[in-house]
């Protein structure tokens, strides 16, 4: 490898390979306050979005640097009155066009300008009936939208995957989810557990899930995937907390999906800004294909070399790469440890206590994610 | 496997929301669907490249025998065994001879739909 090549945050020479995959979150305006929003703390205002046309420069470069799908997000991206311009343009490019939506604000009309431009509908659901999704949406008859636009997405034929974002408020009631993900026909659920990160993090006290709780949805998933086999498929992210091993984030950092937030920041992972030591380059300024190949923050812990022990000598390194860096970032206030959801780090036991003690609360007042006024314009 | 083997007469075929895509920056095929890209070997992309919604498991087997050296009884569990692990991952879909089971699952679908 030349001198000049890609290098880790530790000076190791490092292999890029392409991209699969990319987040394109086309505003971070939403109807929805969900108290768990993957936004950053730091909303982007609307003002400094990219266009349309800029949205359109991306994907064809991103194309070209091999991503084969695009996941098209928000905040809500039918916010975007121009989403049907920006979604063409994404398939225009030769991508599989994927869109992750809440259901509101997405009419008849547009919906059907989108068929036969977007391949496949992702519909968050909040909980199993109003009184749950509108508490945890903060937002008054979102369930009852949600199945209207159940309705439509399926009349026009869409192929539809439910993500169930699960915590302690509405674990128990994931059986439900499943039978309605079924009963909608839907080829998919997927049932996130919350990520602690950035608004979450806020609401930890509300939505820690229990210890049984954790126990018990992994029992109700492998059932029902037995169940459903050939008829829907389960794919399910478990509580981080409780978990003996973390998670393998993104991939591994840079390897396989990056992120373009609302005003065209490349990231290498949604809550990448939380490290702020890395430095993130924009696309209105530098080539997609420059960022990822060379740029600090993409290369800083790509690969196996970087990382610190007890990761360096164990086993698991190339199936977790260390696990999660903002969340090394947020519990140790370094990015360069182990993940702390690991039994290995030295900081589990804390963080494990910590857990416990929020899962133990019974508070429930929500800190909603909302977008200021002065963001908004 | 406990499950039921699938019918001969059963028309296998890609739903909408999953295709074949040739990935020119990889020099490789691949089947795209909802959250997954899945590379394809010749024979997998072999396989898929013969579903075209009309012909049955048995027909799509018989079509394969005709063109490759392998022997039938290879052919035919290759073709199984690949066929299953994608409709149990709702990327194939399964239709009765004719195509009448792709109207029968347009039905069933309103049926779920009105419950």
């Amino acid at each position: 490898m030349p001198d000049d090549g890609p290098r880790d945050i530790l000076g190791n020479p490092v292999l890029v390979a392409p991209p699969m995959a990319m987040l394109a979150e086309l505003t971070h305006r939403c109807p929805l306050a969900c108290p768990y929003c993957s936004n950053p703390v730091e909303l982007a205002r609307v003002q400094t979005e990219l266009s349309a046309a800029e949205w359109a420069d991306i994907f064809a470069q991103a194309a070209a640097m091999g991503v084969l799908q695009v996941h098209l997000s928000g905040g809500e991206p039918a916010s975007r009155r121009d989403l049907t311009q920006i979604a063409t343009s994404a398939r225009d490019a030769g991508l599989y066009v994927n869109l992750i939506t809440s259901g509101i604000g997405l009419t008849e009309t547009r919906l059907r300008e989108l068929d036969g431009v977007v391949d496949h509908v992702q519909l968050s659901l909040q909980g199993i009936d109003a009184e749950m999704a509108d508490w945890i949406s903060g937002y008054g008859g979102s369930f009852s939208r949600k199945m209207q636009a159940v309705e439509w997405i399926r009349a026009i034929g869409f192929p539809l995957t439910l993500n169930a974002v699960v915590h302690r408020q509405n674990l128990d009631r994931l059986p439900e989810m499943i039978d309605l993900a079924e009963r909608l026909g839907c080829r998919r659920i997927e049932v996130a557990t919350v990520q602690f990160h950035g608004w979450a993090d806020l609401n930890r006290r509300p939505l820690m899930p229990t210890q049984a709780q954790a126990i018990r949805a992994r029992e109700v998933v492998l059932a029902a995937r037995e169940r459903l086999r050939g008829r829907m498929v389960i794919d399910y992210v478990p509580a981080d907390h409780h978990a003996a091993h973390p998670k393998s984030c993104m991939g591994g950092w840079g390897s396989t999906g990056l992120n373009i937030a609302p005003d065209g920041v490349v990231l290498p992972c949604h809550a990448a800004q939380t490290i702020q030591s890395l430095r993130f380059d924009n696309a209105r300024e530098r080539p997609l294909a420059e960022i990822w190949r060379d740029s600090t923050a993409f290369n800083a812990f790509r690969g196996t070399a970087w990382l610190p022990e007890p990761c360096q000598s164990c086993d698991r390194r190339e199936l977790d790469f260390g696990g999660c860096r903002c969340q090394a970032m947020a519990v140790a206030g370094d990015a360069m440890v182990t993940d702390p959801v690991c039994t290995r780090s030295p900081l589990n036991a804390r963080l494990r206590a910590e857990a416990e003690a929020d899962a133990a609360s019974d508070d429930t007042a929500l800190v909603y994610r909302r977008m200021s006024r002065e963001l908004r314009s | 496997m406990s499950r039921p083997r699938i019918s001969n007469a059963a028309v296998p075929y890609l739903p909408r929301g999953v295709r074949l895509h040739d990935d020119r920056v990889r020099g490789i095929r691949v089947l795209l669907a909802p959250e997954r890209a899945m590379q394809l070997d010749p024979v997998g992309d072999a396989i898929l490249s013969e579903l075209n919604g009309k012909r049955s498991l048995a027909e799509v087997i018989l079509v394969l025998c005709n063109r490759y050296a392998a022997p039938a009884e290879q052919i035919e569990s290759d073709v199984r065994e690949f066929i299953t692990g994608l409709v149990d991952r709702r990327m194939v879909f399964l239709a009765e001879e004719g195509g009448a089971g792709i109207a029968a699952d347009a039905a069933k679908a309103e049926v779920a739909h009105a419950g």
